[in-house]
């Protein structure tokens, strides 16, 4: 069946079936392949985006449940004005090893500073226990956020 | 790292680094064929366009080390060129060109750093002499400053200019090249961002799970649960009922468990619906000798052989018994620690294309001259009709030496006839990985009346068959603190092993490191001495014992444990009650590690780690500090990872855990600050992807028994073992 996705302030279709995961609408027959696949199970946050500026697992949001929301990816952050900050930060600390987890941690963190743009450490850790990352690249991602967010880097 | 997997031993890579020389003779002969208009390739390494950009290829494969742009600095600095017009592709496998491409060993900087500093030094060379032709002078009266040869009278050439006239230019001979003074260094030792930041932080297609091909499909592939069992029977039509799939087949494998194993492939047009497909196809499995081996079997056999006499004794000094007897304090203990699944983030995956009897293949390897091999063996192709591209890896840790989702690629991609995207689903990839292997440690120590460490028994229960330790799971008769104990003995008994294992990131280091640091933690306490203290006394004042490649310098060990006590103020810190500091030290990867971790533990037995500190000695020139931090701080908390959280148990023949939620990983609410020092020496530069992940370990479980009482012997840690 035929879905229209709005994403990134596009209108995209793609034919697919109802239940076939958002993320998998979006990496195989879009081709927009930022939202990584870690787990399928919504235990690692490598597939996040922003569904009406909520993030969510895209791995657990079938396509026929999407409808009319508007769906962001890493994609469609340069043009978000805290997702353009986060990523600059993540740039200008080098934060990723593998990098694989990163465009769900951006993803994340930028979510996290559009509701609380001065987040303290145990809010860092509240919104962004639900993305691993294999390399354990913590330290630099708190900074990140810390640096985005305008305030002093522990 | 011992490479039974791959069948290179860690020996025989180091002795590759020497043959390395010959390779390179090669790679500076070779001017890259085609290149675009006016572009002048200088070597294997090296090209330089018109307008000054230096494209430099990174030979070995980037799986989140940094090699990728650690390896080009070397190349760059001593080619002089500015940083920011330099370019930087992966090179192509080709060992014949390139020497052995692979991640692994941390042995990239100290295998490389020679050698590529070199290739760029003769590029320098070569340029330099182009100019003096040009200029019709000597070339000793030139100069290079950054992408311009300069004459002593001041006028300048640049590199773009002269690049294609080195054509003609005879590449000198690499040995006789004079290198820079390090102090000159304007590349080498800089904080540099690594080349693709820019690429992952925006999200674009970048790891092997991103490549796509003109009419790919996607393709899933089921495996026994029990490893290598056969296919008993599958419903492959109820899988290509699914809308969307292509294919169904039955593979019928081999019997190497980290080659083709037998399953069943289903191909899509999208992965989902190939997963849909498998799902749908209710295989069965037969049933196979490991079907009923288990970790609690396991761990019931070696308190077995324990009891018995070992099998055999690896290494004899003075007279333990004799010594154990004379101690005036002695301390037996029983440590064990379980199988660890490595879990990269990204899932095994490899694209394969078969056209006209050749197979090209875009692989996340960190192996992949063997993976072609493998390859050509299962698939009876030749290994020059096979070409393997190295792609950006989301992480790799050891598993991706083992080329077995690459094999199953590049068969299902000839049986279906067209490309194909094979991806594992991260259940897959937990139950079907190389594992670190289990292992078993049954100690008696003594420390004498001056409190010094008299006499060390460790009886090793470990798999393996015969004389030979399964992958990974052999302990070297050098291993510290052998040499430095004047009676030692290690004995060691095996038993068989039907479960794949192989390197994880410090392989053996892993978890030696736990085991003995924490057994000389116990006796430190037995002496009532400081545990670091204690450290430092065992090194003595001997500067470095053994023959290489298994020296133990010990002045190098003091030396970093001296600094971490600095660091985190080690005996001068007053603690609250429920609080402590552990130390540990370890020695792997040719890199010399002290690490102090600061844990807070709960009458509950709830453990918070407050901080950790490392002190590194890697010799005299860290090249890119930036990514050098980011290692020690991910090696030091996956350590943590691993004691806090992690272990594969193995029931019924099979892997019990699944996913993340039965098979966690160390998240950021619980990843401590991590301060790391770098103890320059003067000693050639060694790698940083494993050393500081082995101390991390016993450092954490040491600090627990400051703080708590409670002395760690088996991991993963459990809140029960630490309740009050
Ligand atoms: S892939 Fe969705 S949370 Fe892991
Ligand atoms: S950078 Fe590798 S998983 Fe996060």
């Amino acid at each position: 069946m035929s879905y229209t996705l709005n994403v990134n302030g596009k209108a995209l279709s793609a034919d697919v079936d109802g239940d076939t995961p958002l993320l998998w609408t979006l990496r195989d027959a879009l081709g927009i392949r930022g939202p990584k696949f870690g787990c399928g199970v919504a235990a690692c946050g490598a597939c996040t985006v922003h569904v009406d500026g909520q993030p969510q697992r895209s791995c657990q949001l079938p396509t026929s449940a999407v409808g009319a929301a508007k769906i962001s990816t890493i994609e469609g952050m340069a043009a978000h004005p805290i997702g353009k900050k986060v990523q600059a930060a993540w740039m200008e600390l080098d934060v990723a090893q593998c990098g694989y987890c990163q465009p769900g941690q951006i993803m994340s963190a930028t979510a996290l500073l559009a509701k609380n743009p001065k987040p303290t450490d145990a809010d860092i850790d509240k919104a962004m226990a639900g993305n691993l990352c294999r390399c354990a690249t913590y330290t630099r991602i708190r900074a990140a956020i810390k640096r985005a967010s305008g305030q002093k880097e522990a | 790292m011992t490479f039974q997997a791959t069948g290179a031993s860690r020996r025989e890579i180091l002795a590759s680094v020497t043959a390395a020389g010959l390779t390179l003779n090669f790679a500076i002969a070779a001017k890259a064929g085609a290149q675009a208009a006016g572009v002048g390739a200088l070597n294997a390494f090296v090209r330089v366009a018109p307008d000054g950009v230096v494209t430099i290829m990174s030979k070995n494969p980037e799986i989140g080390q940094g090699i990728l742009t650690s390896l080009p600095m070397m190349i760059a600095e001593e080619l002089d060129v500015d940083w920011k017009n330099v370019r930087i592709e992966q090179a192509p496998n080709d060992p014949k060109l390139y020497g052995r491409q692979f991640a692994g060993g941390s042995l990239s900087t100290p295998m490389n750093w020679d050698e590529l500093r070199r290739v760029g030094a003769v590029a320098r060379l070569m340029l330099v002499q182009a100019a003096a032709q040009a200029w019709n002078c000597a070339p000793g009266d030139c100069s290079t400053e950054p992408g311009n040869v300069v004459h002593k009278s001041g006028k300048k050439r640049s590199y773009g200019s002269l690049a294609l006239a080195c054509a003609n230019i005879p590449a000198p001979d690499p040995k006789t090249v004079t290198l820079k003074d390090p102090k000159a260094y304007r590349i080498i030792g800089k904080a540099t961002p690594q080349y693709d930041t820019v690429k992952i932080v925006t999200g674009q297609p970048l790891f092997g799970i991103d490549v796509k091909r003109p009419g790919m499909l996607y393709a899933t592939y089921a495996k026994a649960p029990v490893f290598g069992a056969k296919v008993a029977s599958a419903d492959l039509d109820a899988a290509k009922a699914v809308k969307g799939v292509k294919k169904a087949f039955l593979v019928e494998g081999t019997t190497n468990l980290t080659g083709l194993m037998p399953g069943v492939a289903v191909v899509g047009d999208t992965w989902w619906a190939a997963k849909k497909g498998r799902d749908k196809a209710a295989i069965t499995w037969a049933e196979h000798p490991t079907g009923k081996q288990s970790s609690k079997a396991f761990n019931a056999r070696a308190k077995e052989l324990a009891a018995g006499p070992p099998q055999r004794t690896a290494r004899n000094d003075g007279d333990v018994e004799a010594a154990l007897k004379a101690s005036a304090k002695t301390v037996e203990a029983a440590y064990s620690y379980p199988f660890l699944h490595h879990a990269p983030l990204e899932p095994m995956n490899t694209t394969a294309e078969f056209k006209d009897g050749k197979l090209e293949i875009w692989s996340p390897t960190q192996n992949p001259e063997p993976g072609r091999q493998l390859c050509a063996q299962v698939m009876k192709i030749k290994p020059e009709d096979i070409t393997v591209h190295m792609v950006r890896c989301g992480g790799g840790f050891g598993r991706r030496l083992s080329n077995d989702y690459m094999v199953e690629a590049a068969w299902i991609a000839r049986e279906t006839g067209a490309p194909v995207k094979l991806l594992w689903t991260r259940e897959d990839d937990i139950q079907h990985g190389v594992y670190r292997p289990a292992g078993y440690h049954f100690f008696r120590g003594g420390v004498d009346d001056k409190g010094n460490l008299s006499a060390w028994h460790d009886h090793f229960v470990t798999f393996g068959e015969g004389t030979a330790p399964a992958g990974s799971a052999g302990m070297s008769a050098t291993e510290f603190p052998s040499r430095f104990v004047p009676n030692f003995k290690m004995d060691v008994s095996m038993m068989p092993l039907g479960v794949p294992t192989g390197p994880l990131r410090a392989p053996g280091s892993n978890a030696l490191a736990f085991v003995h640091q924490s057994f000389i933690d116990e006796l430190a306490h037995a002496a009532g001495a400081d545990p670091l203290a204690f450290q430092i006394t065992l090194l003595g004042d001997q500067p470095a014992v053994g023959q290489a490649p298994s020296v133990y310098n010990a002045a190098r060990m003091v030396g970093v444990l001296k600094a971490v006590g600095e660091m985190s103020g080690w005996g001068k810190t007053k603690l609250p009650a429920g609080e402590g500091m552990g130390v540990a030290c370890y020695y792997s990867h040719q890199g010399y590690f002290a690490e102090v971790c600061h844990v807070a533990v709960s009458a509950a037995g709830d453990v918070k780690i407050k901080k950790m500190w490392v002190a590194a000695d890697v010799g005299r020139q860290i090249v890119n500090p930036h990514g050098a931090m980011n290692q020690v701080q991910g090696a030091a908390l996956e350590g943590l990872s691993h004691a806090l959280h992690q272990q594969i148990t193995i029931a019924d023949g099979h892997v019990e855990q699944s996913n993340f939620f039965d098979y966690p990983l160390l998240r950021i609410n619980e990843a401590p600050p991590v301060e790391v020092k770098f103890v320059m020496t003067d000693y050639p530069p060694t790698g940083l992807g494993e050393p500081a992940l082995p101390p991390a370990i016993p450092a954490l479980t040491n600090a627990i028994f400051a703080a708590s009482g409670k002395r760690v012997r088996s991991l993963p840690i459990t809140k029960a073992m630490l309740k009050a």
